[in-house]
């Protein structure tokens, strides 16, 4: 039996395997001509992958009660999703630009 | 006079033997399990603000500053496998300690410490090599939130290399148990998830082209 297998650690392997690979094709796009906009969102999808990997697999979400995700994760995603509307404000008071009239 | 010997509601709740009158958790995890999850959702919360923040700064900045040469970029890949890697020695010091090999879990235990220590190493090497070219939190907006989200995550890692070292030692000496051990390792596990943003959102898009 192989040390990984013995210390119980080789089942999450491949979670590890995908997450290093998913941050190798990170830094291979971001070495390639992407504008900032398109290289921002593709590198937000990647790394909302390998988050959501490790929440499920290394912080075991996957193996709890559904009731513990749903009480979690979707007020998180929300309350980060309500701060989006708030910061384009405050990014257009730094430059001093008012709404339109 | 029978009223002496009644009980109140109250006072059944803070006597002892109260677990077994109360009601099983809707989650089906010990408290400080959840308390630990409400702790990182709280501190996700944290570190999104900062992200948001700077993402908004990033796109409407044109001439944002991309101090990030070659061997930055190798320093950031070295930084990322070693914590990936202690979340994976992490998970070995759990399984270890649940299956009661204390020397074995303790063992990865050490390892995830060391590998903590040695992220932390490497991102002061890589802040001072920044200072030296003038990029200080001080220098303009690329400073100010750079130094202000990775100074945010390197205080967690820090915390986290020392919660890792108080809770091996108490477990060690048997004053916790293999539970607290988890709970630890969620928030290490937390502390690599917010890594996974941060290296893309901060590194990533400021390579020198």
């Amino acid at each position: 039996m192989s040390a990984a297998a013995s210390t119980g650690i080789a089942k999450y392997l491949p979670v590890y395997v995908v997450l290093l690979a998913i941050f190798f094709v990170e830094v291979f796009l971001s070495l390639r001509n992407f504008s900032t906009g398109t290289l921002v969102v593709i590198l937000l999808l990647l790394a909302g992958g390998s988050a959501s990997l490790g929440l499920m697999y290394f912080m075991h979400l996957a193996e709890e009660r559904r009731s513990l995700f749903l009480t979690l994760i979707p007020v998180t995603i929300f309350v980060l999703l309500m701060m989006n509307m708030i910061w384009s404000d405050s990014v257009r008071l730094l430059h001093m630009r008012p709404f339109p009239q | 006079m029978g009223q002496e010997n009644k009980v109140s509601q109250a006072e059944m709740a803070i006597g002892p033997g109260h677990g077994a009158q109360m009601e099983e958790s809707p989650y089906a995890i010990p408290s400080r399990k959840f308390t630990m999850w409400l702790f990182i959702i709280s501190d996700a919360v944290t570190f999104g603000a900062c992200l948001f923040v700077y993402g908004y700064l990033r796109v409407a900045t044109p001439s944002w500053v991309r101090p990030f040469e070659s061997e930055s970029v190798i320093t950031v890949i070295l930084m990322t496998v070693i914590l990936i890697t202690s979340s994976l020695t992490m998970l070995g010091a759990v399984d270890c300690s649940k299956a009661d090999d204390k020397a074995k879990a303790m063992r990865f235990l050490y390892l995830t410490m060391g590998l903590g220590a040695l992220f932390a190493l490497l991102h002061i090497r890589e802040w001072i090599g920044l200072i030296h070219r003038d990029i200080t939190i001080g220098s303009g907006l690329f400073g100010q939130t750079f130094f202000t989200i990775t100074g945010l995550h390197l205080l967690h890692v820090i915390s986290g290399v020392i919660a890792l070292l108080v809770v091996g030692a108490k477990y060690s000496s048997g004053r916790l148990t293999p539970s607290h051990v988890e709970t630890a390792g969620l928030y290490w596990h937390f502390v690599d998830l917010v890594w996974m943003f941060i290296v893309p959102l901060v590194y990533l898009t400021n390579v020198a082209r």
